[in-house]
């Protein structure tokens, strides 16, 4: 009963990983990829001396500093607010509300961004006309990437990441609660002193998943909203490959660029495995 | 837990200073909905004129008419939703399977295959091998290509096979000794036990390949194969850029963007539809990954 999935697996994952060697290789359609001759590290020689490849490089590393940085803490933030509202109802249709965006397509994500922050239509620009601002060309300035696409990220997904903390703070031990209220402790003070510490070991483990993932930004997203005015700040490594790959066709010189990205990747997973399996004895796999 | 009565006034304050807080990040969660619904119904001009905010301006409807009457519109509406069906059945066949096999203690080389599928996870070759794969296959502009290439993920196996191995052992003992093979221990006792994991993974299939975009952008050429999201990406490429649509249509009752909105509108209603259906799975889902991923 396993044979089906592990066929799909050799058919569909392993054999590009054999394809891989067209990053050595000089590959030509007609010729396939076992008989295209190899170039050794020629590729990765052209890759590392390109400017475009290198600021995409760095980038990814930005973009994904800045999600880390604003974009990790908000569901932690959310789901202890979560914690603090009374009226059960109120809460479950906040939450209700919150984990929505998550199930939207990054097309129309898109399409919501682009629509609200038009020049000529866009909320935003109507809304800074009023306090007497020029209309602005958001997505056409490399300055107002990186806070756009970093704050549509927590819009879509700060609601649903708070699922995960608020289980944690589900299972914390009400005694620790009952007896801070015997001891006359504030709700700010349980807050800080007894949810915080009690969910900290999630919290870390999140923060080594979200490390393990520092290479993965949401590219699909970056390619409906990039445009050449922006790659200064936007261009990442994956859509990098998708523009020499499969928009230019050189398919080797791209394979080069998305197997560095998949080597750096692989390195971060093992570390933050290591680190996960030394913290919490709960590793990955 | 939480008892007002027992607040002192630092605690009814921080109370009520938090649920303002939490009433205004949900108000900004659906406000851009409500803002795309309402360019949606206006008018293109008060649309240009940037006079939407809260409510539609001279109501009406012709921007989904423009839509609507389009066939290609339908097509790839009719499309998401062979890709949806034929992709999560085809997802559960194989696995439900495979999860069952992994679960199962006497399955010869066990940890080989789980480090095997698991290893998929952490490593992929990436777009361009994956690419010129399909196009060795025949599976480029392929519909059939599209619902079997992205079936399967490590993921969802480990998910599901967490949950069997949940499952006490017993049960199987007790169906075997009724002659029960390993199809009738899977569909008569595992399949009915997991009910709610297989409905969480259901669910992540459908939110997947109802939203699924890049593949099908880069993998179909036809445009009667194309998904709701490769048509929705493809209007609003060429509204966007297209000025001559803008200016052509000034006078119109519809202009550029509101038809990107109704598009969007069109594409959310499903998912508003089966949402309130999916929220009572999704969070034991994310619990379950969340065990021993």
């Amino acid at each position: 009963m396993l044979m089906p999935a592990i066929v799909w697996f050799i058919i569909f994952l392993y054999k590009p990983m054999y394809g891989l060697q067209i990053a050595f290789k000089d590959y030509s359609i007609f010729r396939g990829v076992a008989d295209s001759p190899w170039t050794g590290f020629e590729h990765f020689e052209t890759l590392f001396s390109n400017d475009q490849f290198i600021r995409a490089f760095w980038n990814t590393i930005k973009i994904s500093a800045l999600n880390l940085l604003f974009g990790f803490p908000a569901p932690i933030i959310l789901a202890l607010m979560f914690n603090e509202v009374i009226n059960a109802t109120y809460k479950k249709t906040a939450q209700t509300i919150v984990y929505l965006p998550h199930f939207i397509s990054s097309v129309i994500i898109a399409g919501i961004v682009i629509t609200a922050f038009s020049p000529s239509v866009g909320i935003v620009n109507t809304v800074l006309g009023w306090l007497g601002i020029d209309p602005i060309y958001f997505l056409t300035k490399p300055e107002w990437f990186r806070p756009i696409f970093v704050g549509t990220g927590i819009w879509q997904e700060a609601g649903f990441g708070s699922i995960v903390f608020l289980a944690a703070i589900a299972g914390v031990n009400p005694s620790l609660y009952e007896s801070a209220v015997v001891d006359g402790a504030s709700r700010w003070q349980m807050m800080w002193r007894i949810t915080i510490p009690s969910i900290l070991p999630t919290i870390i483990i999140m923060l080594i998943i979200r490390i393990g993932n520092v290479m993965e930004v949401s590219f699909e997203l970056i390619i409906l909203l990039y445009q050449p005015a922006t790659y200064e700040t936007a261009d990442v490594v994956n859509t990098f490959v998708y523009r020499q790959g499969l928009q230019s066709g050189r398919y080797d010189f791209a394979a080069a660029a998305g197997l560095f990205n998949a080597v750096v990747a692989f390195v971060l997973v093992m570390v933050a495995n290591t680190l996960s399996r030394r913290y919490s004895r709960t590793s990955l796999w | 837990m939480l008892n007002w009565n027992l607040y002192s006034r630092g605690d009814k304050v921080f109370a009520i200073v938090v649920s303002i807080l939490i009433g205004m990040f949900t108000i900004a969660t659906l406000y851009p909905f409500i803002y795309i619904a309402a360019v949606s119904f206006s008018s293109g001009f008060a649309a240009q004129a940037g006079k939407v905010v809260l409510t539609p301006i001279e109501l009406t409807t012709e921007a989904y008419k423009y839509i609507l009457v389009q066939p290609e519109f339908w097509i790839s509406y009719r499309n998401t939703f062979i890709y949806t069906i034929g992709g999560t059945i085809m997802s559960l066949l194989f696995i439900v399977p495979a999860a069952y096999a992994l679960s199962r203690p006497q399955l010869m080389g066990r940890r080989f295959f789980n480090l095997f599928i698991a290893f998929t996870m952490w490593f992929n070759a990436g777009l361009i091998p994956f690419y010129l794969n399909m196009r060795d296959l025949n599976l480029l502009d392929s519909m059939f290509g599209i619902i079997l290439a992205f079936a399967v993920n490590a993921f969802n196996i480990i998910l599901l096979r967490n949950f069997f191995e949940s499952i006490p052992q017993s049960f199987e003992e007790a169906a075997r000794m009724d002659g029960a093979n390993d199809f009738q221990v899977l569909w008569k006792v595992f399949v009915p036990l997991s009910k709610p994991a297989i409905a969480t993974i259901t669910l992540f299939c459908i939110v997947a390949r109802w939203n699924g975009f890049f593949w099908a952008m880069v993998l179909l050429q036809s445009e009667e194969k194309i998904p709701l999201q490769v048509f929705l990406r493809h209007t609003l490429a060429t509204l966007s850029d297209d000025d001559e649509f803008a200016i052509t249509q000034l006078e119109a009752a519809y202009s550029a963007e509101t038809v990107t909105a109704a598009i969007i509108v069109c594409s959310i209603i499903p998912v508003l539809l089966v949402y309130p259906w999916i929220q009572k799975y999704f969070e034991k889902g994310i619990l379950l990954g969340g065990v021993k991923e």
